[in-house]
């Protein structure tokens, strides 16, 4: 099937099976790499993009669904060559280590800001907690949304 | 389409069971027929006092509604807990019904609150009590030509009150066991009960004489701790890695007791 999807912003017409799923598309045909697949069966949301601004997991979602839709991967964070405030947020804190849920986290993050740009400790765990991360114990997660809530406004501004 | 393909074809709505199904190959249509662009079916709206809840209407949707929220917190209560928030963003209402899980939560808090489902097939409409519309494991009464098209909710009248309460070990995980309550008063005494169970049988489950012995009375400790019992009694869990079935039963008995004591104060205000 004929799909036309735009990813960050890009455009994109490209001849798809009906069976493949968007994460496929988006790490093998557009080799966006940056969506991950952690554990393909609806749970750990590693997989998380953003479908016209809301956050979905791309491992339970046919690329043939996102026909004339908006998709944004963790490569669309970026603006005009510099951090989002979440991806500052992120190196600040030490909200990473292995970095393996670091893309969805970042991504849901940044739709939570944008529907609310001063979330409480609460919401923000509330908002990630359809994401599993292994490593940090969430604490240094959730000082990093904390801090792009702090430090974004400006940037936000911009944009 | 359903009509030519019957069993081969499967609706699409959400995706959030129906794919992970696809996934494991424990189902495998050969065709899959998309709804999601269909005008129409989004409704979440109260009309002629009942709530109407489209084919697709998110669980997102109905954790945001205010009219939820002040009209109906049992239905409130249960999106806030299905599944984690990414999930409820595209999974419906009534997919989830259609589904039929037995660890699904819409189909035990929309029972307690006394809804049908309409299915829309080449025969026309019909609307199917969900009392009697859950058959078995992911079995219902809907043929493979019908469609759930819509959810239908009574009123709740001017006073009543409701719960779903859910004990889950994580986000995201299925329920150990779930209570939804919802009652209605009338002149102090309970004029309709509703009480369904999740997680605790081979489909959800309704605690048809908890309900009975409530109505007419009114909600005292008596009657709450004498319902409680009757839904403990009607609970059929199994033992697994989520408890024992002892364990589950309990849970079901303690729940309805706090949801029934969630609405008591609604008697009469």
């Amino acid at each position: 099937m004929k799909i036309e999807v735009t990813v960050n912003g890009v455009e994109h017409s490209a001849e798809v099976e009906p069976r493949l799923l968007l994460v496929h598309f988006l790490r093998d045909s557009l080799e966006l790499t940056g969506t991950h697949i952690g554990c393909d069966t609806t749970s750990c949301g590693a997989c998380t993009v953003l479908l016209d601004g809301t956050p979905i997991k791309s491992c339970t979602f046919l690329a043939v669904q996102a026909n004339g839709r908006a998709i944004k991967t963790v490569e669309g964070l970026i603006r005009n060559g510099s951090l989002h405030p979440i991806q500052q947020g992120f190196k600040e804190e030490h909200g990473l280590q292995c970095g393996f849920c670091t893309p969805a986290m970042m991504l849901v993050s940044a739709a939570l800001l944008e529907e609310n740009p001063q979330p409480s400790e609460e919401e923000i765990r509330w908002a990630i907690s359809g994401n599993i991360c292994r490593c940090t114990g969430y604490v240094n997660i959730v000082k990093a949304v904390q801090w792009a809530a702090a430090n974004g406004q400006s940037e936000r501004a911009q944009t | 389409m359903l009509g030519e393909r019957g069993e081969d074809a499967k609706i699409l709505s959400g995706g959030q069971s129906l794919i992970p199904l696809l996934k494991l190959r424990f189902a495998s249509p050969a065709v899959v027929v998309d709804i999601n662009r269909i005008a129409g079916l989004d409704t979440l709206a109260e009309e002629d006092g009942g709530l109407r809840i489209g084919a697709l209407v998110r669980t997102k949707t109905c954790e945001l509604s205010e009219l939820l929220r002040d009209r109906y917190p049992i239905l409130s209560q249960a999106a806030a807990q299905i599944s984690d928030p990414i999930i409820r963003n595209l999974g419906t209402v009534c997919g989830s019904v259609a589904h039929a899980d037995p660890q699904g939560d819409w189909g035990s808090a929309l029972m307690a609150a006394g809804a049908e489902a309409v299915a829309r097939g080449p025969g026309g409409e019909r609307t199917l009590p969900l009392s009697d519309f859950f058959q078995g494991p992911f079995t219902t009464t809907l043929e493979p030509t019908e469609v759930v098209t819509e959810i239908r909710v009574p009123g709740p009248g001017e006073r009543s009150g409701g719960a779903y309460l859910k004990l889950e070990r994580r986000v995201g995980d299925f329920a150990t066991a779930a209570v939804g309550v919802q009652v209605s008063f009338e002149a102090g005494k309970i004029a309709r009960a509703g009480i369904g169970l999740t997680g605790v049988g081979a489909t959800n489950l309704r605690a048809t004489e908890a309900e009975q012995a409530l109505v007419g009375a009114e909600l005292d400790e008596e009657a709450i701790q004498g319902a409680a019992e009757l839904a403990a009694q009607a609970a059929d869990p199994q033992s697994d890695t989520r408890g024992s079935a002892e364990y589950k039963r309990h849970v079901v008995r303690v729940f309805t007791e706090r949801a029934l004591r969630a609405s008591a104060g609604k008697a009469n205000g």
